[in-house]
């Protein structure tokens, strides 16, 4: 269990500016964290920090043990599950094949396509083209991928904007599955509310610096 | 998963967007025709000129068009699916080798085409056991102008001018390619030695490789 993101001081520049700032940060096992912030404030930039798919420029920090900006984060890549604000599919393939082509690559058996995709309310739409398919059912897609892989870290970037109440449903089932096996979940997103309503802790990023929100 | 459970996944999707894409097909290979058909008209009605530079025609366009089609994975390699990748725990030299392999089944496809349509509109004098030979120089050549396209791609990842810095790179790194390829369908011509030309295609196709899954993981973490 202990503790699954660790930022000390970390900062994170891109094409020369920097963008996040004296980061100090830490999020433990079946926690769910909330991060509030406006449009360009670095919350996307952040949870790339967390996801590892960004390296911090100043300062240090361990996501699931892995110190950050090292060759170490390559092992726990598997374990970190990201909802961005633009749904990761492939366009010309159908939301079947695209669940299909992450399972394998990942490693999952196959066989739990069929019960991710009843889960998540697709198991009639699977065979559609990806653009075919609602903004929605791209959300829903990716649920499904995140029930195969079973994230521990699961970050969470405007995971609820343009969904209708079966979906967010769907999305706070995925954060309280995670954190009930012991997995942390961090969640950002330019509405507080959606926020407090889901989050055990919410903080405030303001011009790349984080503060306990009010 | 391992490594060539992934190559052979990335390998498989690639190709079945292509079917229902059709890039290569519908785009690039007509256009290549086009180009092939535009030489004979500029010579006029002199037939031997014609049968004469049948093969060298063959060879320029080929690979011009050929770097068109290498080079086509790597307009659509969008960040957010190379991330995801990462996330799914994809190894980036099995992401390489996977796009090489299904861009090298394109490239083939796409030569082996070109060549029956330079047989039809140039009708070129070739020597009697041709065949084994040009089809394998083909084969080579295209393997490595998919390499390169691959890792050109890779260097340019991320950056906002990529396809034209890409062709830029893959460019002058082909000449390897082109004098190899070409070079085999003359010395059949002249009865000379084609090993040291079909060497030259291998040792690049080689170093294409090992630069290529060398590069992968550093080329994927500077890209972001």
């Amino acid at each position: 269990m202990g503790t699954h993101v660790e930022l000390e001081d970390a900062g994170v520049s891109l094409g020369g500016q920097t963008i996040l700032r004296d980061l100090t940060l830490s999020v433990g096992a079946a926690e769910v964290l909330g991060i509030a912030g406006p449009n360009g404030s670095g919350k996307t930039t952040l949870l790339r920090l967390l996801a590892t798919l960004t390296a911090p420029a100043e300062g240090t920090g361990r996501v699931l043990g892995a110190a950050l900006g090292t060759s170490e984060v390559y092992g726990i890549r598997r374990e970190i599950g990201l909802v961005g604000h633009i749904p990761t599919v492939v366009g010309e393939l159908t939301l079947r094949e695209n669940l299909d082509h992450a399972t394998r690559l990942f490693g999952a058996d196959t066989a739990r396509i069929e019960r991710a995709l009843q889960v998540v309310g697709l198991a009639e739409a699977a065979d559609r083209k990806v653009e075919q398919s609602s903004y929605g059912m791209l959300r829903r897609i990716e649920a499904a991928r995140l029930l195969i892989t079973r994230p521990r870290l699961l970050l969470l970037d405007e995971a609820f904007s343009g969904l209708d109440v079966d979906a967010q449903q769907l999305i706070d089932a995925l954060i309280s599955r995670t954190t009930e096996s012991g997995g942390a979940v961090v969640m950002v997103s330019h509405d507080a509310a959606h926020l407090a309503d889901r989050a055990g802790r919410v903080m405030a990023i303001a011009a790349g610096r984080l503060e306990l929100a009010a | 998963m391992t490594f060539w459970d992934q190559a052979i996944e990335i390998s498989r999707v690639d190709l079945r967007v292509e079917r229902r894409m059709g890039d290569v097909l519908r785009i690039i290979l007509p256009f290549a025709v086009i180009a092939l058909l535009v030489f004979p008209l500029a010579l006029g009605v002199d037939l031997s000129a014609i049968t004469e530079l049948g093969p060298a025609v063959f060879w320029a366009i080929g690979v011009l068009f050929g770097m068109q089609v290498a080079l086509r994975q790597a307009a659509d390699d969008r960040p957010e699916r190379r991330d995801l990748y990462a996330l799914l725990g994809v190894d980036p030299a099995a992401r390489f080798v996977g796009r090489t392999m299904s861009g090298s089944v394109l490239t083939v496809g796409f030569m082996i085409a070109l060549l029956v349509a330079t047989f039809v509109l140039y009708s070129p004098r070739l020597p009697s056991g041709w065949p084994g030979p040009v089809i394998l120089a083909v084969l080579l050549t295209a393997v490595g102008l998919t390499e390169l396209g691959t890792l050109a791609g890779e260097v340019t990842a991320g950056l906002r001018s990529r396809t034209l810095l890409a062709s830029l790179i893959v460019a002058p790194l082909a000449i390897p390619l082109v004098i190899g390829g070409s070079q085999t369908l003359e010395s059949l011509t002249r009865d000379t030695s084609i090993l040291p030309w079909l060497l030259l295609l291998v040792a690049t196709d080689l170093a294409l490789a090992v630069a290529g899954v060398a590069l992968a993981r550093p080329l994927e973490e500077a890209s972001r």
